[in-house]
């Protein structure tokens, strides 16, 4: 039987009442969070809003989020199968849309 | 409409765009305005890079820049523009010990000396590092603090570069797409600097990041400018392929195989580089191009590995010498399930690396006037096959140069920006952004796009696959105008998706034209149905738009 990861993903632009979305991702051993979101934007949500850039290094840090309401990178953080993962934006910063808020680390502008 | 004004525009800050925007400075430009479509000096591949920097520094035994000039243009199969080589090997070394200055932190020996290891295709000892695996992320940060004090840099994030704008046949400005803000943004500049990086992410097992599909190539070509060299991707022969790997750079391996001898095997467990006239037995020295062709070829036999590679073992090297090698390391690898004195690996090549890119003179001006280009978006310094080692100082040397050169040019011209030189992007880019019901999802295509160019624009290419990909892109082009946009707003994936299928649609399609009537094989443009080098092909080939939005191509002493 094919194994199942579940997600609960929160949803919406900037500062609103937060909205979740849940989404089922086939689970494949060692896959982590972001695979999962790629996933999901290609089979069943384009619309879904994420921010990340180099995928398997673990050097860029735009993938932050919280998980579980920790604090961790998407791109390391390995999917489980067996309960519920909740995903929201990074806490105390700007909401922009979905898993995106304002991180830039450094900005003048 | 959101409008800035600068002297000169630099798109995309990675290692190019940053020394752009100091080699800038330098020459006392006063406002330099810094682009990027990810975060500053965080979106592309130099802070990826985990290897080696090539210079001639004479660090560890003699070395002179015309002997990496040598190699280089050895490595390049004799399509190397070598006036560029020579610029890159020449002024490498300055800005190896620039970076030195500004403490990127070169590994030393233990007599201080700047630590230079012998990588694949150099002939002595050239090349420095970072510890441990950090080059990339040591670079991109000391440039980042670099510009960081430059109050006369000022750097934007999360603006896309959609179109360059021109006035008089110069290029007078560009067309951005504030992501953040979800809104186009005009900007008038004198120079503009293409330093968007490569184009690997269009293929389907790659070492990229999600902003390097070709932007600069494309940027280029519908401006007018021509590209040359687009034939030529490099593909790493052993990437990482299996188990599942995170955390790491999937092209690590290649140090570990050098310092460990690891052993390249097929599904059945035998050594197979011999088969191909490899004799690896004086040390590992088969250059990227053969390897990748051993490699593949046994693939196509049916001696692959499961994942379809081939395995790559460490197992007969004992586990004192693993633990020292491997450093922390193993414990990052142990985290993933790997036990490398239990179990090879497995391995495949990978999309890494372009050599072609935007034609440039000597400073990295493209034929477009006002429009300079530099690291991996140029193409021309690494010919047909690049040496390990020589894309970051690209990156740096003709970064430096670019940002030197384009603000030359600032000083001396007027600004040629008039608003109707955008009109006709501006309501293009407004109607591509407007909510879009549709069938079709652009990251459909963008998977899709991948897909058909391992398969068929891969490292090898026969010419009934490049045709079928030529039609097949032509017609995912016309299909753009049919893709599904979702409601606006800040950070709307869907328009980002749809801008980055439009720039890398005609950045691949560059590719599988200039593969095509590439008659021969060389270097990285491997042809099964001309398997042959042409030593009357030794030429290099360019790329340029025609009036009806067709790709062109030619071989240098062709006239356009
Ligand atoms: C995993 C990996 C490992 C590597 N290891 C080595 C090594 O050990 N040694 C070596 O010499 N070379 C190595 N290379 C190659 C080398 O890193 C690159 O060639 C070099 O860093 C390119 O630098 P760049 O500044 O030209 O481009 P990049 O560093 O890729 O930067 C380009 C920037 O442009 C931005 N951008 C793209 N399009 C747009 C647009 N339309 N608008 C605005 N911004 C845009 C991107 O977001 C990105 O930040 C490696 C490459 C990879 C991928
Ligand atoms: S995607 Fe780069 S650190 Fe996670």
């Amino acid at each position: 039987m094919m194994r199942i990861a579940r997600l609960k993903v929160r949803r919406g632009e900037g500062e609103a009442v937060p909205r979740y979305d849940e989404f089922a991702v086939p689970f494949e051993e060692g896959a982590t969070v972001l695979d999962a979101l790629l996933w999901i934007r290609v089979h069943a949500d384009p619309t879904l809003a994420i921010r990340y850039s180099c995928i398997n290094a673990n050097v860029c840090k735009t993938c932050t989020i919280a998980i579980d309401g920790k604090v961790g990178y998407a791109c390391t953080t390995r999917l489980v199968a067996d309960r519920q993962m909740t995903l929201d934006p990074l806490p105390g910063k700007v909401q922009l849309r979905d898993l995106v808020a304002e991180t830039r680390p450094s900005q003048s502008d | 409409m959101r409008h800035l004004e600068t002297d000169i525009l630099i798109v995309g800050a990675g290692g190019a765009g940053m020394y752009a925007a100091l080699g800038a400075r330098s020459a006392g430009a006063e406002s330099v305005l810094l682009v990027d479509k990810s975060l500053f000096g965080r979106g592309g591949a130099t802070v990826m890079a985990q290897m080696t920097v090539a210079a001639a520094l004479a660090e560890e035994c003699p070395d002179r820049w015309e002997w990496h000039l040598e190699d280089t243009i050895a490595s390049g199969r004799g399509l190397c523009e070598e006036d560029l080589s020579a610029i890159l090997c020449r002024e490498a070394p300055a800005r190896i010990r620039e970076m030195d200055a500004w403490r990127v932190g070169w590994a030393r020996r233990d007599n201080g000396r700047i630590a230079q290891v012998t990588a694949p295709g150099h002939s002595r000892p050239r090349c420095c590092y970072v510890d441990f695996l950090a080059t990339g992320p040591a670079v991109a940060a000391t440039l980042r603090r670099r510009v960081a004090r430059e109050s006369a840099i000022r750097r934007i994030d999360n603006l896309i570069v959609t179109d360059l704008l021109l006035a008089d046949g110069e290029c007078a400005g560009a067309l951005g797409f504030d992501l953040a803000a979800g809104a186009p943004v005009t900007i008038a500049a004198k120079s503009v600097v293409i330093a968007t990086g490569g184009l690997t992410r269009i293929f389907r097992r790659n070492s990229a990041s999600a902003n390097m599909g070709g932007d600069g190539c494309t940027l280029a070509l519908s401006a007018g400018a021509e590209l040359r060299d687009m034939e030529f991707v490099q593909f790493f022969p052993i990437g990482h392929l299996a188990p599942r790997l995170v955390g790491m750079d999937p092209i690590m391996w290649d140090p570990f195989r050098y310092k460990l001898g690891g052993r390249l095997l097929n599904g059945a467990g035998e050594e197979f580089l011999e088969a191909y006239g490899s004799d690896e037995s004086g040390g590992y020295t088969t250059p990227r191009d053969r390897l990748t062709y051993a490699i593949l070829k046994e693939v196509a036999a049916g001696r692959g590995s499961p994942h379809g590679g081939v395995h790559l073992s460490f197992t007969h090297v004992a586990p004192e010498r693993l633990d020292e090698a491997f450093g922390p390391v193993i414990a990052r690898l142990a985290k993933n399930g790997i036990d490398l004195g239990e179990r090879p690996i497995e391995v495949a090549p990978i999309a890494h690396y372009h050599m072609g890119g935007v034609r440039v003179d000597s400073r990295m001006e493209s034929s477009l006037p006002g429009l300079f280009a530099a690291g991996e978006a140029a193409g021309g310094a690494n010919g047909a096959n690049r040496l390990s080692g020589n894309a970051i100082p690209e990156a740096l040397v003709f970064g430096e140069r670019a940002g030197r050169c384009a603000a030359t040019r600032a000083r001396r011209c007027k600004s040629a920006w008039r608003p109707q030189i955008a009109s006709r992007a501006v309501d293009r880019l407004r109607s591509a952004a407007a909510l879009r019901k549709g069938e079709i999802a652009a990251v459909t295509l963008l998977e899709e796009l991948r897909d058909l160019m391992e398969s068929a624009v891969g490292p090898f290419r026969n010419e009934s696959g490049l045709k079928a990909a030529v039609e097949r892109l032509g017609e995912m082009r016309r299909a753009l105008a049919a893709v599904a946009i979702a409601e606006g707003g800040p950070f709307n994936p869907t328009l980002a998706d749809w801008l980055e299928l439009r720039a890398s649609l005609l950045a691949a399609e560059a590719v599988a034209r200039a593969a095509l009537a590439r008659k021969e094989s060389r270097g990285a443009h491997q042809r099964e149905d001309f398997p042959e080098t042409d030593a009357r092909l030794a030429k290099t080939q360019f790329v340029a738009m025609n009036r009806d939005g067709e790709i062109e191509t030619r071989f240098a002493g062709q006239s356009a």
